[in-house]
């Protein structure tokens, strides 16, 4: 057996084994421990956890909220992110360059400020769309925005619409450009063209960019903390509150776990899918 | 190639309206002269740039979010390397599964990390600590310094090598003067774009940074949470410069596009 | 008039002229090849005729009437693209009959048209695959079944054989010309091979930083070139003395021209010569016909039939 790999490879096996795998299991195990007001957490095995987040309502309603918002948020994201994908990708030199810049760019930039230009833009009556809209008469009371779904769906949206739109630009960029003039010259008009040719061949980008958006969005937590505040909550808000407010570790643990293994599946899930559907085609 | 047509332009143009307006409204915010949230249109002020002297706390998390990103990215990126060259060089067992490995910072949730970090730390002593910090930054950051660092391993071709030992140079000397040329690109981009992750991260961090060791999106996080004033808007204006240009800096140096989308090392360019 | 028309046709990008006022005549049922080196504006010359580029001026002209009003998509031109440019995400029976489709033909009529033109091009057991599952050769047969199942007024190819092996695209050449012929249609080739457009054009037009030099049958012009360019391009040629003379048309002889063999490379079915004589190098090819031939450093005698 070869060793050099495995030599290569055990630093960052080492930090991993030590720093993810460990902390994970103990996490875990965390969500089997028991808790009290007085007595802090206590190192043994029961389901109590486990049980209070699957009977108590309140939990259930808190995820399906989280994965509305998540679906609401990649629905949207791909609604609009695709054509916008399409049209840099037929953009010109520099524009493309540009504009790709300006579009992608927004993903390295501070979640935090840009979900706080959301609450300046939507915030109460000194919101800066409120108030125009409500100079202009248009609306009588300022649009609600904070502490709503709608709210955090849009910041949510925005936040993560880059990753939809590179996810399709990767597969447009794979798309031979002589393909669509075929298609013309085959008497197909501009909508077919769209229709027939180009949008089954985005597919597989707009699938894998929704599964990215997906995940990111049902395990987001600045936006829907600045957005949501304490009021409306989603999973990792939830878990936040029960680790630094609350103090119930192991419940905020069961939480986080569940959090986890319902993305892990779902992606999992989906990227079979995808790629099942599209080895043939593609490979 | 066609044209887009007009109606795809004004989509685009309210496209890119919808992109910026959050970040130019915060920008915008901050010069505002008032002592409340207001958007100036007569009057500018530079006061609540000014003001951000007065509040310690941010100047001094600023600095450690700057010194938490370089080291962090750095151990990243000499961790990536060697298993970037393994990846890429050698066909063993475990291959697929030391990949999925490497890249699971990605796939689960920082919520989920910050939990499990701040479990660890808290259980082995490092609670709080900057060298806490360090580590629950190079997990998540590893991804990215991986995929470039993986990018260039991949993209260097062995024949470059096999030509310089057939024209007599040592060992040494290849890797002085064929590999880590061609490879330099793609570990300062991986170094970059690590950075400009760890500059950013604030889900998992905040679970794990204690007041004195709380980095600069923490501390704006935790300040938006209690009140939204001008203050928060000047310092996140900062952050969007500072962000804005290490961005372009990189786009010129390595491209963007191939930076996100992660191909190969060497395609032209 | 001629069925198409080119009419001083020109076109600039910027500061480049890539079509310099060509005019083209093409008969129906002809196969016309443009050939050139490349960047001499074939693909150009093409596109302005199926759509895709617009003419900076000149006029195209089908069946007398001005093709440049007509969109890319109502004018019924057959293209096989270099690339092919199938669509990959659909099977060899979708992708060739999308145009029908196109067209608004029914169900029924579809299929026999597609299922004879897949025949036509021995593609018949290949229906269901995905582009990417056939190898290049096949991949040219969709491209050019997916052109002509629409019964194009005119085919266009733009080097459709330049990605395939030389043996291969021996093969597809013949296949090609028998398949024009039976159907009769219309056919514009662009190449820069000129074994190629030689073999299977009815006339060639050869064509010079944007300009044609020569048009007329492929025999024609490389018997008598109308330029030195034409004459160079077509095939090798000596300048002996101010006079153009191929190199099979130099035969080693008695007397005449003395000269030393420099190289000698045997080719299969001929020998070719690089001979020094007081005139310059002398390129000569001989056929093999198993006789013995003059060695390396030999000297020699070099006769020839002006023309
Ligand atoms: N879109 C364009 N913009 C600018 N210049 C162009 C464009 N298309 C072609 N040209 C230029 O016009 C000239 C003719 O190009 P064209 O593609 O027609 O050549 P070609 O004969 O097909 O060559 P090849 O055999 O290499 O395909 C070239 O010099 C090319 O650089
Ligand atoms: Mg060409």
């Amino acid at each position: 057996m070869k060793t050099a790999p495995y030599l290569l490879s055990l630093p960052a096996l080492l930090l991993f084994a030590a720093v993810v795998i460990v902390p994970l299991g103990m996490t875990v195990a965390l969500s089997f421990h028991d808790w009290g007001q007085y007595k802090g957490i206590v190192p043994v095995f029961i389901l109590k956890n486990w049980r209070e987040v699957f009977s108590d309502s309140y939990y259930g309603e808190m995820f399906w909220r989280t994965f509305r918002i998540a679906l609401l948020v990649t629905l949207l994201s791909a609604v609009f992110g695709a054509p916008e994908a399409y049209i840099l990708n037929r953009m010109r030199s520099p524009w493309r360059g540009l504009f790709l810049l300006v579009i992608l760019g927004p993903l390295l930039i501070s979640v935090v400020a840009r979900t706080l230009g959301w609450a300046l833009l939507f915030g109460g009556k000194s919101g800066l769309i409120n108030a125009v809209l409500l100079s202009l008469g248009l609306i009588s009371a300022p649009l609600p925005f904070m502490f709503t779904e709608t709210g955090i769906v849009v910041a949510l949206t925005h936040v993560l619409m880059p990753y939809m739109v590179l996810a399709v630009w990767a597969a447009l960029q794979r798309l031979d450009p002589q393909v669509e003039n075929a298609a013309i010259t085959l008497g197909a008009g501009p909508f077919t063209v769209l229709r027939r040719i180009v949008l089954p061949q985005a597919m597989p980008g707009i699938l894998s960019g929704a599964v990215i958006v997906f995940a990111l969005a049902a395990s987001a937590f600045a936006t829907p903390a600045i957005i949501g505040g304490r009021r409306l909550k989603v999973a990792s808000t939830l878990a936040y509150d029960e680790f630094l407010n609350t103090l119930n570790w192991p419940l905020g643990a069961a939480v986080a776990v569940l959090l986890l293994v319902a993305l892990v599946l779902i992606v999992f899930g989906a990227n079979r899918w995808v790629e099942r559907r599209y080895a043939q085609v593609f490979g | 190639m066609r044209r887009n047509g007009p109606l795809a332009l004004c989509y685009h143009a309210l496209f890119v309206a919808f992109t910026l307006a959050p970040i130019i409204v915060v920008c915008w915010v901050a010069f505002t002269p008032e002592g409340y949230l207001s958007f100036p249109t007569t009057h500018w002020s530079l006061r609540w740039f000014h003001a951000i002297a007065r509040y310690p706390e941010f100047i001094s998390a600023f600095w450690r979010s700057i010194g938490l990103g370089a080291l962090s990215s750095i151990i990243a990126v000499a961790i990536s390397v060697p298993a970037a060259l393994a990846i890429a060089r050698y066909r063993f067992a475990g291959r697929e599964a030391f990949t999925a490995l490497f890249m699971s910072p990605l796939m689960i949730p920082n919520v989920v990390l910050g939990i499990a970090f701040l479990r660890f730390f808290t259980e082995v002593g490092l609670g709080g600590t900057f060298t806490g910090l360090v580590l629950a930054h190079i997990v998540i950051i590893f991804p990215f310094a991986l995929r470039l660092t993986l990018a260039s391993a991949v993209g260097l071709d062995r024949a470059l090598e096999h030509a310089a030992l057939s024209l007599g140079a040592s060992e040494w000397t290849v890797m002085k003067r064929i590999i880590l040329p061609l490879v330099l690109p793609g570990l300062v981009s991986g170094w970059a774009l690590a950075f400009i992750n760890s500059f950013d991260e604030v889900t998992m961090t905040v679970f794990v940074a204690a007041p004195g060791t709380e980095t600069l999106p923490v501390r704006m996080f935790l300040y938006i949470q209690d009140n939204i004033d001008p203050l928060v808007t000047s310092v996140s204006a900062c952050v969007i410069v500072v962000t804005v240009a290490a961005l372009v800096a990189l786009d010129r140096a390595y491209g963007l596009e191939r930076l996100l989308v992660g191909r190969g090392g060497n395609d032209g360019r | 008039m001629a069925f198409l028309e080119l009419e001083n046709l020109t076109k600039r990008f910027g500061q480049q002229t890539a079509v310099d006022g060509l005019w083209l005549g093409v008969d129906k049922g002809e196969f016309v090849s443009l050939l050139g080196p490349s960047g001499c504006g074939k693909t150009t010359t093409l596109q302005m005729i199926a759509g895709f580029v617009e003419p900076t001026s000149g006029a195209i002209r089908l069946e007398e009437r001005d093709l440049l009003a007509v969109k890319p998509a109502q004018r019924g031109l057959g293209v096989v693209f270099q690339s092919y440019a199938l669509f990959p995400h659909m099977t060899v029976v979708q992708n060739v009959s999308f145009g029908l489709e196109m067209q608004g033909v029914a169900g029924a009529e579809r299929a026999k048209r597609v299922g004879e033109t897949l025949e036509l091009v021995g593609l018949g057991s290949f229906t269901e695959r995905f582009p990417r599952q056939l190898s290049g050769g096949q991949q040219q047969r969709v491209a050019l079944a997916r052109a002509l199942v629409i019964r194009p007024r005119i085919l266009l190819l733009d080097e459709p054989l330049s990605n395939l092996d030389a043996k291969l695209r021996e093969e597809m050449q013949i296949e090609l010309r028998q398949i024009q012929r039976t159907v009769g249609t219309t056919t514009i080739l662009v190449t820069h091979d000129q074994a190629e457009a030689m073999a299977l054009s009815d006339r060639i037009v050869v064509m010079n930083k944007g300009r044609a030099e020569q048009i007329g049958p492929p025999y024609e012009a490389y018997e008598r070139p109308a330029t030195p360019f034409v004459a160079s391009f077509l095939g090798k040629t000596n300048l002996v003395k101010g006079i153009a003379v191929r190199p099979e048309r130099i035969s080693f002889a008695a007397s005449g021209l003395a000269g030393t063999v420099r190289t000698r490379i045997f080719q299969g079915n001929h020998w070719l010569y690089q001979v020094e004589t007081s005139d310059g190098l002398v390129t000569v090819i001989r056929q093999n016909t198993g006789e013995p031939m003059p060695v390396e450093g030999a000297v020699v005698h070099l006769s020839w039939m002006a023309g």
